[in-house]
């Protein structure tokens, strides 16, 4: 099973959930760090570099000697990383997704495609779990395609936990795509509840079975709670509010670890997602 | 494009200016890609066109890019906004239109220091893109 841990909202423990989870499962998981633009599962996981890769998207290059300005790349390109007026092309990498269309479109064969680089994956081996994890370069404004090449690294029938990034745009979508379930992460508060609703929209709309883990619970308010019962979302787990957790974690430590009588907590976590799992026939 | 060519030739000076209102006495925009709309007012008659850039608002990237896109094709020869980014002033200077910057805080009274000479023009632009 490949399981998506995702939130609207930053900060409400979408790493903690992923890592304690990958723990407790005791056999052999890959753990993909997902949150390219800030990778944290490493801080967490003591483990050997296995592999670093760079990871590079083909932007466009042209040959002003073949070029007569008719405009066409320009005129393809719906994010405006190539523009022409009637003159030669400017050509702007950074907002490249990669897709070669002005290469193929363009009439004098005067665009050819040339590697930019936009990040790492590394591996990194910690007992059960094979981390993997990308990390952008700083400048680089693309998530996604390096957050494909992250999940390039699954392998067919290894289970895997997918630690998505904040929010509800284009990394998220491209971190959730396949996966076979969805954990939403979130916490009883007015914003946890607003950004909730957002990510609910969202994996509605891929049309991806999914559970609300509630973390931080005794904060807040009950809104959550009453949000999740009125939608008919099942709340697969309660995390308490627990001034040891956040003690370990400030510390790098797993709370399956520092605090071993929530190893059953995360454990039925993984019982309930496979058993809702099952249910919708995945 | 034929319009574009038969308004160069008889020389007609556009200068497009950013604002969220529909006339002169409505505010200048300081910003350019996200400028709500640009009205493009002609020097030698003394008309203006409101063109609208709602679309780019919400962009979220590219904003400027493509608002400059939008400025060229207007015909304008110069725009008048508060600040400019990098990408933005890249695809202006390669289309041939000069950046002017004010903190004038209308149409009219920009309109009315780009008569007098009163603005410089920008020789870069001048705030950072917005995800730096």
């Amino acid at each position: 099973m490949i399981l998506g841990v995702a939130s609207g909202k930053g900060g409400t423990g979408k790493t903690t959930v992923s890592l304690n989870l990958a723990r407790v499962l005791g056999s052999d998981v890959r753990l993909l760090d997902c949150d390219v633009e800030e990778p944290n599962c490493h801080l967490f996981l003591k483990g050997v570099a296995r592999e670093n890769e760079t990871v590079a998207i083909p932007v466009p290059e042209v040959d002003e000697s073949l070029c007569d300005g008719c405009g066409e790349c320009g005129r393809f390109c719906e994010y405006h990383a190539i523009v022409s007026f009637g003159t030669r092309p400017l050509v702007f990498p950074e907002m490249c997704h990669g897709c070669g269309g002005c290469a193929k479109g363009c009439p004098k064969n005067a665009i050819h495609e040339v590697n930019k680089r936009i990040g790492i994956v590394e591996t990194v081996q910690a007992g059960n779990i094979t981390l993997i994890q990308g990390r952008m370069d700083v400048g680089v404004a693309m998530a996604p395609p390096l957050i494909r090449a992250v999940k390039a690294r699954l392998q067919n029938g290894l289970p895997a936990i997918l630690d998505a990034p904040p929010g509800t745009s284009c990394p998220l979508i491209a971190t959730l795509r396949g996966t076979d379930f969805v954990l939403l992460v979130t916490e009883p508060t007015p914003f946890g509840l607003h950004d909730l609703k957002l990510a609910v929209d969202m994996v509605r709309e891929l049309g991806m079975p999914f559970g609300v883990v509630v973390n931080r619970v005794g904060i807040g308010d009950d809104r959550v709670h009453v949000f999740c019962k009125q939608e008919g979302i099942p709340i697969l787990l309660e995390i308490p509010e627990d001034r040891r957790i956040a003690e370990a974690y400030s510390k790098g430590g797993l709370i399956v670890e520092a605090l071993p009588e929530y190893r059953g907590l995360f454990r039925s976590l993984i019982e309930k997602t496979m058993n809702l799992k099952n249910a919708e026939g995945f | 494009m034929k319009s574009f060519a038969s308004k160069e030739r008889s020389i007609q000076v556009k200068v497009a200016f950013t604002t969220s209102g529909n006339d002169l006495n409505a505010p200048l925009d300081s910003r350019f890609g996200r400028a709500a709309k640009f009205l493009v007012y002609n020097l030698d008659t003394n008309a203006f066109t409101v063109i609208d850039n709602q679309q780019n608002l919400n962009a979220s990237q590219g904003a400027g890019i493509q608002s400059a896109e939008t400025v060229a094709r207007s015909g304008a020869k110069a725009i008048v906004t508060g600040h400019c980014g990098p990408k933005a002033f890249r695809v202006l200077s390669a289309a041939g239109i000069k950046v002017y910057t004010t903190d004038a805080a209308t149409v009219e009274e920009a309109l009315e220091r780009f008569r007098t000479g009163k603005l410089a023009m920008a020789p870069s632009g001048d705030v950072e893109a917005h995800w730096a």
